[in-house]
């Protein structure tokens, strides 16, 4: 797998896009691979203030229940509410399917994130 | 196989085979309850008993009647605790006059021996640890049966559900096949001798075999969600040494009639006090999905019991449970609440068996 350079990652398996002032955030192929068949999503609601490295939601597969963390502070602009009916397409293109915006509250948080090419390296050595 | 593996009781199963190959959960599931599934259940345990007075011994050790076994005929039973708790469950072969062979789960493989071997001291009868001359796999699902007739020259179609048979697999002769599994479907369990190329030589041609058939390799997961429907107990969650066998209702298997077994004096007394919790059956109605050691509560929040087994449920298609809760919330159709990060989301009791095989053979 090869991962999106337009985009930074966590250690925590998240993906977030920037464009300007807001960002767009989701799971890793990576994540979806691990977990398997994603049968459940829980995303804050819009308005929701999230803070870089704390939870914002859940991920739930067949077998695995898993937290979301941030990969940034911000506020929620808007949430992917087709997730919520169809879990599935994040295994099928993790990239693809974004979670939720949000307005960045300190963009230059996101320069402790991985490039894209560290996280593949990050992904290897933890033995995914 | 690139199969995501676990740390299992020491074991190191897969839980899951790829994606790229057709597998996870969810297809390895459809696959045995559609079609054909195989696991590699090796890490079962087998312990056998032979001698005059083999049969005296399993009676005294098992809580379900092995007299009524006729040679090559199976049952479900378990080994209890004086006090009525569970050793372990497990299933009874009688494979001739006077040998019994015991299947155990893997995370009591030596608690069980060493429990079977001290309490059978007193009767004429061998009691020997066979559970690493074994691999074990299992062929699952309505199409089992036409994988396993392509490898043997024993005719399956004789073989009703719980007798076992032996016969010639893959080129290996006098091969025990019992149609026997853990997943609430038709099936067959092999016992293959357990060294690595052979294992890997029957394995191989077994998967072989049943391309044709939509045979895919199944992980853990796939076997605790098709028990799970089928409400097929898990030691450690359904059943353990501080839960007995009233109330994880398994009393049909459970022979009161039988003059002397190990618990049963225990049993007798706890009938007459009557049950303080029992294992239902949950479907959840709210959104959220109940999981293992998740606390069940009433309206009012206050606990009421806990979740033994919870997933979503892969054929049903809906998320369900099994929970330990006082009698009066076990009627079908109770409301109750299960506990999910801190909110209470909303469960009915429901009828178990979740899941019953159709009847037809196949």
């Amino acid at each position: 797998m090869s991962y999106p350079t337009d985009r930074k990652y966590t250690k925590e398996h998240e993906w977030i896009q920037v464009s300007g002032n807001s960002a767009t955030v989701g799971i890793t192929d990576h994540a979806q691979e691990s977990l398997g068949d994603i049968v459940f999503v829980e995303l804050p609601k819009v308005g929701a203030e999230l803070a870089a490295g704390k939870t914002f939601g859940t991920v739930e597969s067949v077998k695995a229940v898993s937290d979301l963390f941030a990969p940034a502070s911000g506020t929620v602009t808007e949430i992917n509410g087709d997730l919520a009916t169809s879990p599935e397409k994040m295994n099928k293109d993790a990239h693809g399917s974004w979670m939720m915006k949000i307005t960045l509250k300190n963009p230059s948080e996101l320069d402790a994130l991985l490039s894209a090419s560290d996280y593949e390296k990050f992904v290897a050595e933890e033995g995914g | 196989m690139g199969a995501k593996m676990v740390d299992f009781n020491g074991w190191e199963m897969p839980v899951e085979y790829p994606a790229s190959i057709g597998c996870g959960i969810v297809n390895e599931h459809m696959a045995v309850r559609t079609g054909v599934g195989m696991f590699d259940v090796s890490h079962m345990g087998d312990i056998r008993l032979a001698g005059p007075q083999a049969l005296a011994a399993v009676q005294h050790i098992s809580m379900n009647d092995a007299s009524r076994l006729a040679l090559g005929q199976a049952q479900y039973s378990a080994l209890l605790y004086p006090q009525g708790t569970f050793v372990d469950d497990v299933i009874i072969h009688r494979l001739s006059e006077d040998e019994y062979l015991l299947v155990i789960n893997a995370g009591t493989r030596e608690k069980d021996f060493n429990w079977v071997r001290d309490n059978t001291r007193q009767f004429d009868c061998l009691v020997q640890n066979l559970s690493d001359d074994y691999t074990q796999i299992a062929i699952q699902g309505p199409r089992g049966v036409h994988v396993l007739q392509k490898l043997t020259d024993a005719d399956l179609s004789a073989v009703k559900f719980y007798w076992v048979t032996r016969g010639t697999v893959c080129g290996l002769k006098n091969i025990l096949i019992a149609r026997t599994g853990y997943t609430a479907e038709d099936g067959f369990e092999i016992y293959i001798p357990s060294d690595e190329d052979t294992s890997a030589r029957v394995w191989n041609e077994i998967l072989s075999a049943g391309e044709e058939f939509g045979a895919v390799p199944c992980g853990l997961g796939a076997r605790n969600t098709l028990r799970l429907e089928g409400k097929l107990p898990l030691y450690g969650h359904e059943i353990s040494d501080t839960i007995n066998v009233w109330a994880a209702g398994l009393d049909r298997f459970c022979k009161m009639e039988k003059p002397e077994f190990v618990g049963r004096a225990a049993l007798e007394k706890s009938k007459a006090e009557g049950l303080k919790r029992t294992l239902v059956g949950l479907e959840m109605t709210g959104r959220g999905i109940a999981r293992d050691g998740y606390r069940v509560l009433d309206d009012n929040r206050h606990e009421i019991g806990y979740v033994t087994s919870g997933s979503p449920a892969p054929f049903l298609k809906k998320n369900i449970a099994l929970a330990y809760v006082p009698p009066n919330f076990a009627p079908v159709g109770t409301v109750v609440n299960v506990e999910v990060r801190g909110q209470g989301v909303e469960a009915r009791v429901v009828p178990t068996p979740f899941y019953k095989r159709p009847k037809k053979a196949a």
